[in-house]
């Protein structure tokens, strides 16, 4: 039997009860669109913690330090004499000291937020430039003024968007100045980049319990040369301190990569639970070919009478379990394709289907159809061609 | 009995059968016994023979023509098919075999109804792996023969029983078969219908066709060249189409002559 002829009469079934090819269908529709929305969301999920990643600068890495005491410590001057003697793996390093939830009040305003004390060098390792005035000066962090940069947020609420630059604010009692305002970065909300208060570290340490800075920000040379500065400032740090347990090094580079394999597993996890249902997808029509077959064996003998072999029925009904889990497939494909990019929507992520999650769900639809068709294009190609005449 | 045989049929051949029945049992164990089907059967039809298989239901006759067609192997006993033993075949040789050497004509059609009559027609030719332009064309040939070539695009319930019944002749014909197998061709159609098949086939059988025709209806048996009249499995008649001989050759209490 030739193949085209095959797959015309196996299309002409599937069209011949449409309400019964649909209900085989739908456990592959089903699963390959289940298939393809996950891979598309966890996509659009990692490009986006991706783009948030790379926003604090994929050539920037974390440094945290504990006080040992003595003279097995490692302090800002330290910190910057390192950073002047590796120029090939350090471009800048900027001091952070946070105060987590300060009071950050106006005469009629009040809100909570954290504060970053740093110093000069940030805007160039994290931060996309200023909307009004000026960053932080060396002189600033030297005398310990009392001036800070705000995010668009903190601006809006306490004086309105575009109101901010030269007015004054008290952060936990403290008066500051505002000498200026970052570039708007996301919404102006909350919790986003835009709510951020950026004041000099020294000043930021005084306001601080602890007198020790505990967090440094380090921008590598380049971006290729991330894991090389990673290990420079690791040996750095053993050599001075010793025990590791009194610091970390951590490049966003590295954190990326470990989200990353997280999501991977995720997304590997919730892909086979939706190839469950592709699994039950192939039952399905593993059982309805069984029906198929029991209804057509009269259909089955007379083409054994003129001379069908047994391969040839076989390959009838396995082209037949193909061709139905192909279509479902690909009607799967186009649902999971469309609600995809509704989910995506609805969450704010960019879900593009991608072609790969498409090539891979198509495949196993229609290996599925073959594999789960086998067996019944068997018992089809095995029945005895005069009792299958005889069949009423 | 093979004097039986007309002299024409006999004049066509060279000595090697058609078909050779070589002492054929067919053995069904149903629980202890034994059922024969076919209790020891030898007969051989040559080419261009029209020969008429008569019998009452249980006689053997369908088991007879099911071995002949090649969908059944006897339990014993040789069966030669022009010279080649076909009695041991596996599955597929056979269904070449069938392909080849045997077109069916069944009482109920036998069409798919799903696809039209030329579809229908081509389908012993897309088995034998003819290439689909060739197919298309001696599809339209045989439905040529029985007139039906204005219906090749139609379906086959659009279609009334008797022209249904050409278009499986058009089908047995398509592959060009040396024997035309025809299980009870009248059993479904009214009388004059029937008889229109009848003509048909024996118009087929003066163009050289070697026919094979499996009855109950001593009737229609009586219209064919030879008669073989088989009866609990054994063969009681063998001879001439003469319906005063072989219809009186019958069980007591049996119902089924119909002359």
């Amino acid at each position: 039997m030739t193949l085209k002829k095959s797959f015309a009469l196996a299309l002409k079934n599937l069209l011949f009860d449409k309400m019964r090819s649909l209900l085989t269908m739908l456990g592959i529709i089903i699963g390959v669109a289940a298939v393809i929305i996950l891979i598309s969301l966890m996509n659009g999920m990692m490009g986006l913690m991706n783009d948030e990643f790379s926003k604090l600068g994929t050539d920037s890495i974390n440094v945290t330090v504990t006080d040992r005491g003595g003279k097995r410590t490692v302090d800002e001057k330290d910190m910057y004499k390192f950073a002047e003697e590796n120029p090939d793996y350090i471009k800048a390093v900027s001091p952070n000291v946070t105060i987590p939830a300060a009071t950050v009040k106006t005469a009629d305003d009040d809100l909570t937020t954290s504060v970053n004390g740093v110093d000069e060098r940030y805007a160039d390792i994290r931060l996309n430039g200023l909307e009004q005035g000026r960053f932080l000066h060396y002189s600033d962090v030297e005398r310990k003024q009392k001036v800070c940069v705000i995010g668009t947020y903190i601006e809006k609420e306490l004086f309105g968007r575009g109101m901010g630059l030269g007015q004054t604010f008290k952060i936990n009692g403290k008066s500051f100045k505002v000498v200026g305002v970052l570039n708007e970065e996301e919404d102006s909300e909350s919790g986003s980049a835009d709510d951020a208060i950026y004041i000099p570290y020294t000043v930021a340490l005084t306001m601080s319990q602890n007198g020790f800075i505990s967090s440094y920000i380090v921008q590598a040379a380049n971006v290729e040369i991330v894991d090389g500065a990673v290990t420079k400032i690791k040996q750095y740090f053993d050599n001075k301190i010793g025990d590791s347990d009194y610091y970390s090094v951590l490049s966003v580079k590295q954190v990326m990569d470990m989200v990353n394999t997280m999501t991977g597993t995720m997304e590997t996890l919730l892909v086979c639970i939706a190839g469950i249902s592709l699994l039950v997808g192939g039952i399905g029509i593993m059982n309805i070919m069984l029906v198929s077959v029991t209804e057509r064996t009269r259909e089955i003998g007379i083409r054994k009478s003129l001379g069908a072999k047994n391969r040839d029925i076989k390959s009838q009904f396995v082209i037949e379990a193909g061709t139905v889990s192909g279509v479902g497939g690909i009607i799967g494909i186009i649902v999971g394709s469309i609600l995809a990019v509704f989910f995506g929507s609805l969450l704010d992520l960019k879900t593009v289907p991608s072609f790969s999650a498409i090539a891979i769900a198509f495949g196993v639809s229609v290996a599925i159809g073959i594999l789960f068709g086998y067996l019944p294009a068997k018992n089809a190609a095995n029945l005895n061609p005069i009792d299958a005449l005889r069949h009423e | 009995m093979a004097a039986a045989r007309t002299r024409a049929a006999v004049a066509q051949n060279d000595g090697v059968p058609l078909i050779e029945f070589n002492d054929i049992y067919k053995i069904y164990v149903m629980g202890d016994s034994e059922v024969h089907a076919l209790d020891g059967i030898t007969m051989k039809i040559y080419k261009g023979e029209f020969v008429a298989i008569v019998g009452q239901s249980g006689s053997g006759k369908s088991t007879c023509m099911n071995i002949i067609g090649c969908l059944d192997v006897p339990t014993s006993g040789k069966y030669y098919l022009r010279g080649t033993d076909v009695s041991t075949m596996k599955d597929d040789e056979q269904a070449e075999i069938r392909n080849k050497e045997l077109g069916f004509i069944f009482q109920q059609y036998n069409l798919i109804p799903k696809i039209n009559v030329q579809q229908n027609v081509e389908l012993p030719l897309m088995y034998a792996g003819l290439s689909e332009k060739e197919q298309e064309k001696r599809a339209l040939e045989s439905l040529d023969r029985v007139g039906l070539r204005s219906k090749a695009k139609n379906m086959p319930q659009q279609l009334s029983g008797g022209q249904q019944q050409r278009v499986s002749i058009a089908r047995a014909l398509a592959g060009n078969p040396s024997i035309i197998l025809a299980d009870e061709p009248t059993g479904a159609l009214d009388s004059k219908t029937g008889r229109d098949v009848l003509e048909f086939l024996k118009k087929l059988h003066t163009e050289g066709n070697t026919i094979v025709l499996i009855t109950h209806d001593n009737t229609i048996a009586a219209q064919a060249e030879r008669v073989i009249r088989i009866q609990d499995g054994r063969i009681t008649y063998d001879g001439e189409p003469d319906i005063s001989k072989f219809a009186s050759v019958i069980h007591a209490g049996d119902g089924e002559v119909s002359a």
